[in-house]
């Protein structure tokens, strides 16, 4: 819960307004629970997103929408030895899932 | 899409570490305003 | 002069299904809503056979290769092992009755009172074990009468001890307002102590050495002993090498995450080559913090709490025997502080240079043990498959260097990884629990080489945002010249 916490206070604070959240775990399973996790909160579990949905856009650092918009060489330099070992196309699918799911909330 | 966002990272030491993502969207114009690593076990 | 060599291993687990509610998130959890969590988490324990007869279990004691556990039908819980000993050429599972009276025999300060009713229940069936029997256990004996500890309990911030769903006795705090003297601290204190005592008790019978042989002994456990002045700034190495006799030895600790027992093994392996000290054990005692850690995930699935052990392991590091395995330390991975935030760069560091320095490429190394907590355990609760992870990030450096095509690195996690066995005690996990299998292995003329690879979270502590990690291959003894 401590994550739905940092994310509460950081809306109190600033306003839903330009923020983005991006993911880093590689296994999709671990990168979908730590996204739902923090925009839509779980409903199975009292915590300070317990019923509220911030909405806030989630995407995977492994996204090609967000590898596009990142320098090419500062990507490859960060990040792009973890495409090889992570499956970008089940990550890919699974948050643009989540996002379509968020904006019908 | 990243440029003049704020940004909230939760990477994985054993995926995209927190401040290597850092460095990406810090490179596209984005403002980190909270940066984690989480350890799952 | 030679490298050291890693002599013997042992490796224990302790079933402590009663203290699982003393871990740190079942503890919160409780506290949130004891009525629903408690009877839920009591209710999903193993019996000590259930826990003995799991495969994962089975492996960390030196009765199955990791690589058995490939070919076994998972849920590895719902496939118990027939006929499975609570023994290992390692080590063994002890049952909690025995972990109860080693944990009053560990307990100088007359911090933990067993009921006279129960007490010499526990301390008979230590004796019944053969490397306590001629111990010397009248304090587990003595008992308490049950009205005191209750009093205890009541008023006085003493932690019950559990046994059969009733109080048979309880952990005293030492001191009124010091947090790091409170019962729990104390009572997982206590439980590195006990659990890395018997490790070590094995250690110098699988080596079969007298206690007072040993002269250094470099603990990596977990806990944080001290009082409130320098919290965490004690030790437990005297302590586990008082216990078991180590009467010529010194020591101290070394903690750094999950990279403790790498650290601990690298500092032994320098005294020894330094030629200051000769048979220096490495001791680790298992994280009652860590008890039952995922176990919402397991809960919710319906399957048993499978994080009712606490683990411990220890090493014998000399000086070369011309035929145990070698430590090569002309190639330790480092993590630098300036090694970059990138998982490639870290991984360069911990697999590629040392193994640019040796001549050798990735495919070149028999087997590779890196984080190695059971995947049954993680995966359940969202965590993911830690080992297979970094199997997979392994294999990725082949293809970089194209010593490897992508779709080999499949194959690769095959042949040079393994499954994740070790129970999720921290640091019990990074790497090390293949470490008994590699002698075996290597000793035997099965396998040249093995890479142990540890990772640390250092970020945990919030003083820095960096991880840690250490490396080191472990290779045939190129015999006595």
């Amino acid at each position: 819960m401590e994550k739905q916490t940092i994310i509460k206070k950081l809306v109190d604070e600033r306003g839903v307004e330009d923020l983005v959240v991006v993911i880093g775990a590689v296994d999709p399973e671990v990168a979908q629970v730590t996204a739902e996790t923090v925009t839509l909160g779980d409903p199975s579990f009292a915590g300070p997103l317990a019923g509220v949905s911030l909405r806030l856009p989630v995407y995977h650092i492994l996204e090609s929408e967000v590898k596009n918009d990142i320098p090419q060489d500062v990507y490859e330099e960060q990040a792009g030895f973890m495409e090889i070992v992570a499956d970008t196309e089940t990550i890919s699918r699974k948050f643009k899932e989540i996002r379509e799911k968020i904006t019908q909330v | 899409m990243l440029k003049g966002k704020k940004v909230i990272i939760f990477g994985d030491r054993d995926g995209v570490p927190a401040p290597a993502i850092e460095k990406c969207v810090t490179a596209a114009g984005a403002e980190v305003v909270f940066a984690a690593t989480e350890c799952f076990v | 002069m030679p490298d050291p060599i890693i002599k013997t291993c042992s490796y224990i687990l302790a079933h402590a299904p009663n203290f699982v509610r003393y871990g740190s998130k079942p503890m919160r959890e409780i506290a949130d809503d004891p009525d629903a969590v408690l009877p839920s988490i009591e209710s999903h324990l193993r019996t000590f056979q259930e826990a003995v007869a799991y495969a994962p279990n089975q492996v960390y004691i030196g009765n199955l290769h990791p690589d058995r556990l490939n070919d076994m039908e998972q849920p590895w819980y719902g496939h118990p092992l027939e006929g499975a000993s609570r023994c290992g050429p390692y080590g063994e599972s002890m049952p909690e009755d025995e972990l109860l009276a080693l944990m009053k025999l560990a307990d100088d300060f007359d911090l933990v009172w067993l009921d006279k009713e129960t007490a010499p229940i526990l301390s008979g069936a230590l004796r019944s074990n053969p490397l306590w029997k001629d111990s010397d256990l009248k304090k587990v004996d003595a008992g308490m009468e049950r009205g005191r500890i209750d009093e205890r309990i009541q008023h006085h911030g003493s932690l019950p001890l559990y046994r059969d769903g009733r109080v048979v006795g309880c952990v005293h705090r030492h001191h009124e307002q010091d947090d790091t003297l409170k019962a729990h601290v104390l009572m997982e204190n206590l439980l590195a102590k006990t659990s890395g005592a018997l490790a070590l008790t094995h250690l110098l019978n699988n080596a079969k050495l007298r206690p007072d042989e040993i002269d250094f002994i470099l603990n990596c456990s977990e806990e944080a002993v001290g009082d409130r002045y320098n919290r965490g700034g004690g030790g437990l190495a005297k302590a586990i090498g008082e216990m078991c006799g180590c009467a010529h030895a010194t020591g101290c600790d070394i903690k750094a995450f999950c990279v403790g027992p790498l650290y601990a093994i690298l500092h032994a392996a320098a005294l020894v080559k330094a030629g200051l000290f000769q048979r220096v054990a490495v001791v680790g005692g298992g994280s009652m913090a860590k008890l039952g850690m995922k176990f919402k995930g397991h809960v919710s699935k319906g399957m048993p709490i499978l994080e009712d052990v606490l683990g411990g392991l220890a090493f014998l590091v000399t000086g070369n025997d011309g035929e145990s395995p070698i430590i090569r330390l002309d190639s330790i991975g480092r993590h630098d502080i300036g090694s970059g935030s990138s998982q490639q760069s870290i991984m360069e560091s911990l697999v590629l240079k040392p193994l640019d320095k040796l001549g050798k490429k990735v495919t070149e190394v028999d087997k590779y043990a890196t984080e190695l907590q059971n995947p049954e355990v993680t995966v359940p609760a969202g965590s993911g498959n830690v080992p297979l992870t970094n199997y997979r990030m392994i294999g990725a450096l082949g293809v970089l260097r194209k010593e490897l095509k992508r779709e080999e690195i499949d194959r690769f996690v095959m042949d040079h990884g393994m499954p994740g066995f070790s129970p999720t005690q921290g640091h019990i996990p990074a790497a090390v629990p293949f470490l008994g299998h590699a002698i075996d292995a290597i000793r035997k003329g099965e396998m040249e080489n093995a890479m142990f690879i540890a990772r640390g979270s250092l970020f945990l502590g919030r003083m820095t945002q960096l991880s840690d990690g250490l490396s080191f291959l472990l290779e045939k003894n190129p015999g006595k010249a």
